[in-house]
């Protein structure tokens, strides 16, 4: 009762479908294409780990608080674990484009902050300040850098932060 | 009746949506069946297609393997090697491998879609369904991996987007989209990523395909021949038409302006620049677990499944060689009788068609013709006793010079709308329930021709309704249709409802071709009177 049984016209129309198929195969394993960035556009991305301050100073121990210790125990110092949350402030020409505070994790709250941003900025010439406040014992922004950067569109400005160095834009 | 599906149909999700839908889909298979036929439309072969594209997938990606360099300083440009210095060879053999990938995505839908609007995902069926919907998943992934082994922006853009997401899971503790600012990748992850696409996923793959097909018998995982044939030259002529090229390589140091990407499979990467990371997981959850549920919303209404008696069962094995849910099982007798087996049926497997029934040598209309007809193995709603008098009565309403009784399945075209003065129909709840010695005993009453109407070929509601009982009227699968039964006045056809026309045309020829013969017997009887 189906099918053509004039076999050329059958071919015919089977290829026919098959072209359609391919046809949509074709078209949407490349198009519609995205934009991800204007012409005059360049990201920002900071990403970095870091540990905040702790929360309390280490303490040192009497000798006498060793001696009640069994003699692999004794540490000079007693440090507590937990560890202060951990700010960060980005202002591109004095706009502040970023503000994250980030809470230790882990039970103890002593774990490092991962830290992963990523935004657009207008391609081109611009004053960026990044501050971070890292302890709870310290008041304001205790690390910062600031610097006169020249960015290409499409390209990205990375922050990055290092315990001993401090920060760096690149 | 309690077993009428279409009235499951009605009852089912958005009633109003899922008719029309069907009717397109329907349209879209009528259409594909004018080229194609029954045998070879790909609308009936979606879940086969998508196996046979998986073993294109996996030979064109087993000699991708070869060129190919797992590393992050390697991979694009052993890739740029692949497309373009070796572009006869293993240029194709990546086009093919991306085209058949995207192929794949299309027929998986299209197959999940179609049993939807079919109604075949709810019920006994919930379980392909629910092991179905995570392949889809499944099968992303992969793709997934895949486009980040090349290594260009496209790469660079899915490798950030993937590990975003990760990083939304509250499971995943540290962060991995650190691992693509410039100057930290490491060929480590890059090589975790190969190990994944290449051994991990597509072993959870096929794990995940063979539960989802765990609960059938007779598996079929190969297309008709021709399908087959036509789809993979079709994809090669795709492939020499529009070879599959790489963008420009990966820098983490930039951000690509466009990108031209594929909605097979990165269609959720967009939504990122829109939508925080935990939305589109929510979204994509949602959806999908409202898909996986569908089966009980609302619950289905199941027909009584098929009952043994064991007095008229010799344990012959032919209902469980028929069964295409593998719902009855043989087992040593237990009643002392002198046979060696008996069935058993298995009520959370049955699928209540009743194809057991027509398939039992005992469900023969010509015993016991004065009491009631009793079979090995029958359905309660519709037993082969109670098919036997609606036939008397059908063969005795009838009025006219030539008498066809029409049997029609349930999920075909109803065949109450082909009534006329010399033509009865009588629905079944599936074609193959019908036994071969009914339709000789409707001859023998009366009937001066038997159709017998199923689901539209090569796509039987309950799988082989159709194709066993071609097989049995021609006398190739026990139990057959007897060599004295006069073929000529004994149809068999697939129709849905949409082809009630086409249907209607047929049956006026088999009228015409009907009379033809009653005046060749009545000249043939006088001559021998």
């Amino acid at each position: 009762m189906f099918g053509l049984r004039n076999k050329p016209v059958r071919y015919l129309l089977q290829a026919f479908n098959y072209s359609v198929f391919m046809a949509l195969i074709w078209y949407f394993a490349t198009e519609p294409s995205i934009r991800i960035l204007a012409d005059d556009e360049a990201m920002i991305t900071i990403a970095f780990a870091h540990a905040g301050d702790l929360r309390e100073p280490c303490r040192k121990l009497s000798n006498e608080e060793l001696q009640e210790l069994a003699p692999n125990m004794r540490k000079p110092e007693e440090c507590p674990r937990e560890r202060s949350p951990v700010s960060i402030e980005v202002l591109l020409d004095e706009q502040r484009i970023y503000r994250e505070t980030f809470e230790p994790p882990g039970l103890f709250q002593d774990g490092s902050i991962d830290v992963y941003y990523r935004g657009k900025m207008p391609a081109g010439e611009h004053h960026i300040e990044v501050k971070m406040d890292d302890s709870v014992r310290k008041k304001g922004f205790n690390h910062s850098i600031e610097k006169n950067i020249s960015i290409d569109p499409a390209h990205i400005l990375l922050i990055e932060f290092d315990s001993v160095k401090g920060f760096s834009i690149k | 009746m309690g077993w009428n599906v279409d009235s499951d149909y009605i009852r089912g999700i958005f009633p109003v949506l899922v008719n029309p839908v069907k009717r397109a889909y329907l349209a879209l298979e009528s259409w594909f069946n004018i080229s194609f036929g029954t045998e070879w439309n790909p609308l009936y072969h979606l879940g086969t297609l998508s196996f046979f594209l998986f073993w294109v997938i996996l030979v064109s990606g087993l000699y991708l393997f070869i060129p190919f360099h797992g590393s992050l300083s390697g991979a694009y440009e052993s890739v740029e090697y692949i497309t373009h210095d070796q572009w006869y060879a293993a240029g194709i053999m990546r086009s093919l491998h991306r085209y058949a990938s995207d192929a794949v995505v299309i027929t998986v839908l299209l197959h999940m879609f179609k049993e939807f609007a079919s109604g075949r995902y709810r019920g006994f069926r919930w379980f392909s369904w629910v092991t179905g919907v995570p392949n889809l998943w499944a099968i992303i992934a992969l793709g997934i991996t895949g486009y980040w082994l090349v290594w260009d922006e496209l790469a660079q853009y899915v490798a950030i987007g993937s590990a975003r997401l990760m990083d939304a899971l509250p499971f995943i503790p540290a962060t991995m989209t650190r691992n693509f600012v410039a100057g930290e990748m490491t060929d480590r992850f890059f090589i975790l990523i190969e190990f994944l696409h290449l051994l991990g996923q597509p072993l959870i793959l096929f794990f995940m395909l063979w539960i989802h097909v765990k609960r059938l018998s007779n598996v079929n995982i190969n297309p008709p021949r021709g399908l087959a044939a036509g789809t993979f030259i079709a994809l090669l002529a795709l492939s020499l038409f529009k070879p599959a090229v790489s963008q420009a390589p990966a820098n983490l140091s930039t951000m690509p302006q466009t990108l031209q990407i594929d909605w097979f499979y990165l269609n959720v990467y967009p939504l990122l620049d829109y939508w925080p990371e935990g939305y589109t997981w929510v979204l994509t959850i949602s959806i999908t677990s409202l898909i996986m549920i569908l089966p009980w919303i609302p619950p289905k209404k199941e027909g009584p499944v098929a009952v043994v008696d064991l007095d008229h069962c010799n344990g012959c094995g032919l209902c469980f060689d028929d069964c295409p849910f593998d719902a009855i099982t043989i087992q040593a007798r237990s009643d002392g009788k002198k046979f060696e087996k008996e069935v058993v049926v298995s009520p959370e497997l049955c699928g209540s068609c009743g194809i057991c029934a027509g398939s039992c040598p005992s469900s023969n209309p010509f015993r016991s013709s004065k009491t009631e007809l009793k079979t090995g193995i029958d359905m309660p709603q519709l037993t082969v006793d109670e098919l036997r008098n609606k036939t008397n009565e059908a063969i005795a309403a009838m009025d006219g010079e030539v008498k066809i009784l029409v049997y029609g399945c349930e999920h075909g075209l109803n065949v109450k709308r082909l009534e006329r003065n010399d033509t009865k129909g009588l629905r079944l709840i599936c074609s193959g329930m019908i036994p071969p010695t009914l339709v000789e005993y409707a001859l023998k009453q009366g009937a001066d021709g038997v159709m017998v109407i199923g689901c539209r070929q090569n796509d039987c509601f309950y799988r082989f309704g159709n194709r066993w009982t071609k097989k049995r009227f021609a006398g190739e699968r026990n139990p057959i249709l007897r060599g004295r039964a006069d073929r000529d006045r004994i149809r068999q056809h697939g129709g849905s409802e949409t082809d009630k026309n086409a249907i209607e045309r047929d049956l006026v020829k088999f009228r015409a071709e009907l009379l033809e013969l009653n005046q060749a017997d009545e000249v043939s009887s006088e001559q021998l009177g």
